[in-house]
């Protein structure tokens, strides 16, 4: 019983940092019909940057140092790249590619900083944890839950109630309409970028938190996680990579927790698992948990 | 002007670069034979991705387990483990096994659209990489399996036991290797060719541009968008076989999710939906980091391998480029090299017209042959569908 507990409580914490990232790629294809490969790698800069300025800003100003520049980052991909490219969503695949040739370029250029070196990021949290009855949790787990939840928050109540918000979701149901009302496309387009970049920065602090050991330069390769998260829930929903996270995080807790038993079937099954989930979803529903089936006009 | 004079550009066209690339053993040393090999099997897998994402419209990111398919396939039908078949035999059931695998998967990849059915054949991917770690008996599991060379009615593609000597040329593996992938790169090239120009192409381009009108002038749409998928792994099956038997040992890290990419990355700077830009965009993405591994430290501020910390060493320097250049290329011409290649030749052309007697209507005939980028540019890289 407690295992279970304690494996809920992992997955949850999983979850709730995939969310951080899935959710980053469900705004920036809601935005721009753009899978964003160079997530990962955006993250990688965000946890780098903090990890190296923490010493001389301290953990809250490095954090938001990171944040910042990894958003301002993200925002000048999309606005001196992107926006250059035909804007057809059907075109979107180009750009895509594009994001792959910019992720190479600074996940090469990370790594060769990063090296083999383990970073730490001098959160608050370090190695502590909390016992509640018959389960004990680590510090940085509930933090991540925490701030995940209050971010997430903020996130879905910037969407329904600011005007960025209005013209995102109005851009994103008929982008002419939306301009001939005089929506701002680029500006906002770039404003969905610069708040993915800040989430997959933030989510680089818990990723790089204990019970990990720091961050390293793999560490953006955990935005491919976050990718069946964002698929499973519907790539345009938000609420759906909330779920689709969840759903990820704990898929990928319990077969870390079971693997012994599940040997037969390899090692290294947590890796694939998400995988496999996926698939399973979209056999039944193809456009994903919360997607809509597209209505076809002719 | 005769028939036959009307189409001698085109022969010529076509003709010279086929003896270029015969005569080209005879010149290169065995490093470029290598990387033009490890090209054309890439262009190989390129042409089906193509077909899949360029006429299809389909995405997809798993060609790097079809691939892995078609090399395991080849070299367990024809290895010890395994039947031990005669090789050619055992290439022929390794791409029908690539084709089974795209088969088994169509459930997925006739409904599932787009950029869902990219993510959803990422989980091929890393599904693939698990098995070929796992299934050790039938894989090697983590050190992989050798590859037994292929052998053409008693002639042995390797750097054999017989010394052949061509014209006084020593013929080795990659010299005996360079003319089977030419063939196997023909073969591609003019079914992929016959394909999109056929029934099924045209089936699969209205599918790609309008799903309700295709459906309702009577293309059944999850069985094409399947069928696409099974050829495009077919085509992958074989360039698997021409990798495993031009590396001549298969590890499972090979066929991870960057080849995956770089399969993608391929076919859009080649340009979607064409042939030759398929081609094109292959030689690029393969050649181009091992040219460039080869000659980076000749480039400016790229240290020696084994400098000390910090400085910049010839791989990275690859990668750099690399990625640079994908950016850079498709900002320039979203559609590709095949698409900015159209654009030079119809550029070329109206130049051509304009030079000999003035135009019969002054000016106005010949400018609206340069393309007008305004109408052009949107609707290119996707409507294209022309090898």
């Amino acid at each position: 019983m407690t295992g279970l507990l304690d494996t809920l409580l992992a997955g949850l914490a999983l979850g709730a940092v995939y969310a951080l990232v899935a959710l980053g790629f469900v705004i920036i294809f809601k935005a721009s019909h753009v899978m964003n490969f160079a997530h990962g790698s955006m993250l990688l800069l965000g946890g780098y940057l903090t990890a190296v300025l923490h010493e001389h800003l301290g953990f809250a100003g490095a954090l938001a140092a990171g944040v910042l520049a990894t958003a301002a980052l993200a925002g000048v991909v999309d606005r001196v790249l992107l926006q250059r490219l035909p804007q057809d969503p059907r075109a979107a695949h180009v750009a895509t590619i594009v994001t792959i040739g910019v992720d190479i370029l600074l996940v090469t250029d990370l790594a060769r900083r990063i090296g083999g070196d383990l970073l730490s990021l001098g959160d608050p949290w370090g190695d502590r944890v909390r016992t509640f009855g018959p389960v004990t949790v680590p510090d940085s787990r509930l933090a991540a839950v925490a701030v995940s939840a209050l971010v997430i928050g903020a996130v879905f109540a910037l969407f329904r109630y600011s005007r960025w918000g209005l013209s995102l979701r109005c851009a994103a149901e008929d982008t002419e309409a939306a301009a001939l009302q005089g929506i701002r496309l680029g500006r906002t387009r770039m404003l969905a970028w610069c708040l993915a970049g800040a989430l997959a920065a933030l989510a680089a602090v818990f990723l790089a938190a204990f019970p990990a050991t720091g961050l390293e330069r793999t560490t953006g390769q955990i935005a491919l996680k976050a990718f069946p998260a964002a698929i499973l829930g519907g790539l345009a929903s938000p609420v759906g990579a909330l779920a689709g996270s969840l759903v990820i995080g704990l898929t990928e807790a319990f077969v870390i927790t079971y693997q012994s038993d599940l040997h037969v079937l390899g090692d290294g099954l947590s890796d694939v698992a998400p995988y496999v989930v996926m698939v399973l979803v979209l056999l039944v529903r193809p456009n994903g948990l919360f997607g809509a089936k597209g209505a076809a006009r002719v | 002007m005769s028939d036959a004079a009307k189409h001698l550009p085109r022969l010529t066209a076509a003709v010279v670069p086929l003896l270029v690339l015969c005569a080209l053993p005879f010149y290169l040393e065995s490093y470029w034979l290598r990387i033009g090999l490890f090209s054309m099997a890439a262009a190989i897998g390129a042409i089906g991705l193509s077909l899949l994402s360029g006429t299809a419209g389909q995405l997809s990111m798993g060609h790097a387990f079809f691939l892995a398919v078609g090399a395991y396939g080849y070299v367990w039908f024809s290895g010890d483990p395994g039947p031990g078949l005669p090789p050619v035999v055992a290439m022929v059931l390794a791409v029908l096994l690539a084709g089974a695998a795209g088969g088994l998967f169509s459930p997925v990849a006739g409904r599932v659209k787009g950029m869902y059915l990219g993510i959803a054949t990422l989980a091929l991917v890393f599904i693939g990489h698990h098995l070929m770690l796992t299934l050790d008996g039938v894989t090697g599991g983590f050190n992989g399996r050798s590859v037994e060379p292929m052998e053409i009615g008693g002639l042995v593609l390797d750097s054999g036991r017989d010394d052949l000597v061509v014209l006084g040329v020593p013929f080795g593996a990659e010299e005996r290797l360079w003319y089977f992938g030419l063939v196997l790169l023909a073969f591609t090239w003019f079914t992929a060719r016959g394909l999109l120009r056929g029934r099924p192409g045209r089936a699969l381009a209205a599918l790609r541009d309008s799903e309700t009108a295709a459906s309702v002038m009577g293309v059944p749409v999850a069985r094409h968008r399947s069928s696409a998928f099974v050829v495009s792994s077919m085509y992958a099956g074989l360039a698997g076989v021409l990798i495993a038997l031009s590396f001549r040992r298969v590890v499972p890290d090979h066929f991870g999710l960057v080849l995956s990419i770089d399969y993608l990355a391929m076919i859009v700077i080649g340009g979607l939906g064409s042939v030759g830009g398929a081609v094109a965009g292959a030689f690029f993405v393969t050649a181009l980091p091992l040219v460039m591994a080869k000659y980076a430290d000749q480039l400016p501020l790229v240290a020696a391998p084994g400098s000390p910390d910090g400085s910049l060493g010839p791989t990275e320097a690859s990668r750099y480029l690399y990625g640079a250049a994908i950016v850079v290329i498709l900002l320039w011409a979203p559609d590709g090299l095949h698409g900015l290649a159209r654009r030079l030749r119809s550029r070329l052309r109206s130049r051509l017209r304009r030079e000999p007697p003035a135009p019969p209507h002054g000016p106005g005939p010949a400018e609206p042959v340069t393309p007008a980028p305004t109408t052009t540019a949107p609707s290119v890289p996707v409507k294209e569908h022309t090898p």
